[in-house]
């Protein structure tokens, strides 16, 4: 109890102080995994759309596969990506081994998955209750699959809330293919291993209550966006049957 | 039974625009049509009557090319010359202005032009005051009028509707009805129905469908003249005792 209270006074003591060294790796660690999220769902969202409005042969050992790639351990992401570009890998040309993009890139890889099975899923519940009726409209199979991607936007916030706890929560993808170097490639799950394995609990601790403050906010934003789009379309319709009453009266 | 086999007269009649020729539709191990034979001509107005699971909706979607037949023939207009409303439409999370607009846009308009020109289609259904607002608040009446704004804005050929008021309250429904009978008076239209006053009031020929079949196909005169009914078409009389009971 004492080292949680130690810990929940370090990190507000830190937090405080605006100490450099801290904001510098939540920020990096933010940096790392917006950017890994951004081009997972680039690519995520639309395979996932594309694989939840498409039928084709061979798609079920294709769901399979990325089904199966939800659940790859983040060393064996970050072993894959080591390979890659370590220098007699096929990038290590790139030079990007313990680097910035190096983090991203296996991040970027390791949350993928999470985006695109989780859209095809949103998209193919939203392609058998309405695709007969997009297709109707005049939509050809891709842009059915991006309309009804487009739809579900509010349901696709919470893979991408998803994604970004998978992201930045994870620590042994960056750890291997960042280094955890002190000022360059430093995150907080790294930092907290790293403390953990010195001995500095409360400062490990003050990190990891940190990340779950900064998850906890990212949820807060999510769920304030979905609660003002409730309420807009609840008033929206509330004028809308008073307007159809009056109409009815007269 | 097609009407020409039930010895009804053929002649003088306008251009077939939708021909099935012994067409089966299935589904994995359900047959939904069976050897189904139809000609729909332009301009007609007909309506589909028979129980749950007779095949009506298939047979429009059939018709608008959602589905391919299984075996048999059919010529049909260019899915782009139809258009279909549901019985609840699917309305996308946007403005009412924009949900028409993506129809035109879809067949081929610009961003811009579709949504100048579905603002009169809005006005139409006598929801042009509620074009910005979204699709999603709507009433379930409101909602199908903007379907049908959303289908009339592309000015079809002809109209496909799949038990169209269903779902709505009677006040809901006659306003439907009201605009249908409007909106549609230049297009074929084929519409599926529960409601045999609805058929009686919008429709110009009735096909009766029994389990995929068609058990009776009539102008909408012969269709409601009970011993002519009774005496040929025994399946379609029972159909319509049981609606009527």
């Amino acid at each position: 109890m004492t080292t949680f209270s130690e810990s929940a006074a370090t990190a507000v003591s830190l937090i405080a102080t605006l100490d450099s060294g801290l904001l510098a790796i939540v920020g990096r660690s933010l940096a790392v995994s917006a950017s890994a999220c951004l081009l997972a769902c680039g690519f995520g969202l639309g395979l996932g759309a594309w694989l939840g409005g498409t039928r084709f042969v061979g798609r079920g050992a294709v769901l399979a596969g990325l089904n199966t790639l939800l659940a790859v351990p983040s060393v064996v992401v970050g072993l894959v990506v080591y390979l890659l570009l370590s220098r007699s890998g096929p990038l290590g040309y790139l030079g990007w081994l313990f680097s910035f993009k190096a983090m991203v890139l296996a991040q970027a890889l390791l949350v993928l998955p999470v985006v695109a099975a989780l859209t095809r899923q949103c998209v193919e519940d939203a392609q058998i209750r309405h695709g007969e009726q997009v297709t109707s409209l005049g939509a050809g199979p891709l842009l059915r699959c991006f309309i009804l991607a487009w739809d579900e936007r509010y349901a696709l916030l919470t893979v991408l809330i998803a994604a970004f706890g998978r992201a930045i929560s994870e620590v042994g993808a960056v750890m291997i293919v960042g280094g955890n170097i002190d000022g360059f490639t430093r995150v907080m799950t790294t930092a907290i291993a790293l403390e953990t394995s010195k001995g500095d609990l409360p400062l490990a601790l003050a990190l990891g209550l940190i990340l779950l403050a900064v998850v906890l906010l990212l949820n807060g934003l999510i769920g304030l966006v979905k609660r003002w789009r409730v309420r807009l379309e609840s008033r929206e319709a509330a004028q809308g049957h008073s307007l159809e009453s009056i109409g009815q009266g007269a | 039974m097609s009407r020409q086999d039930a010895g009804i007269q053929s002649t003088a009649l306008p251009p077939t625009v939708c021909n099935l020729i012994g067409a089966d539709v299935r589904f994995g191990g359900v047959t939904a049509l069976r050897a189904l034979t139809l000609a729909i001509h332009a301009g007609e107005r007909v309506a589909l009557v028979g129980s749950n699971g007779s095949g009506k909706s298939t047979l429009l979607r059939l018709i608008h090319g959602l589905v391919k037949p299984s075996a048999g023939a059919a010529e049909l207009p260019p899915q782009k010359h139809q258009a279909m409303l549901f019985q609840r439409p699917y309305m996308l999370r946007t403005s009412c202005l924009n949900n028409v607009a993506l129809g035109l846009w879809l067949r081929g308009q610009t961003w811009q032009q579709a949504k100048l020109n579905a603002l009169p289609a809005l006005a139409r259904v006598d929801l042009a005051d509620l074009a910005a607002r979204s699709a999603k608040t709507l009433s379930g009446g409101q909602q199908q009028r903007l379907a049908l704004a959303r289908a009339w804005a592309v000015e079809p050929d002809m109209l496909l509707l799949d038990e169209p008021t269903a779902s709505l309250d009677p006040h809901a429904k006659r306003e439907v009805e009201a605009l249908l009978a409007e909106l549609t008076a230049n297009m074929t239209v084929v519409f599926a129905s529960h409601n045999l006053g609805q058929v009686k009031r919008l429709a110009s020929r009735v096909v009766c469908l029994e389990k995929g079949r068609v058990v009776a196909d009539l102008p909408v005169s012969d269709f409601f003249e009970g011993n002519l009914l009774r005496d040929k078409y025994p399946a379609a009389h029972l159909f319509v005792k049981g609606e009527l009971s």
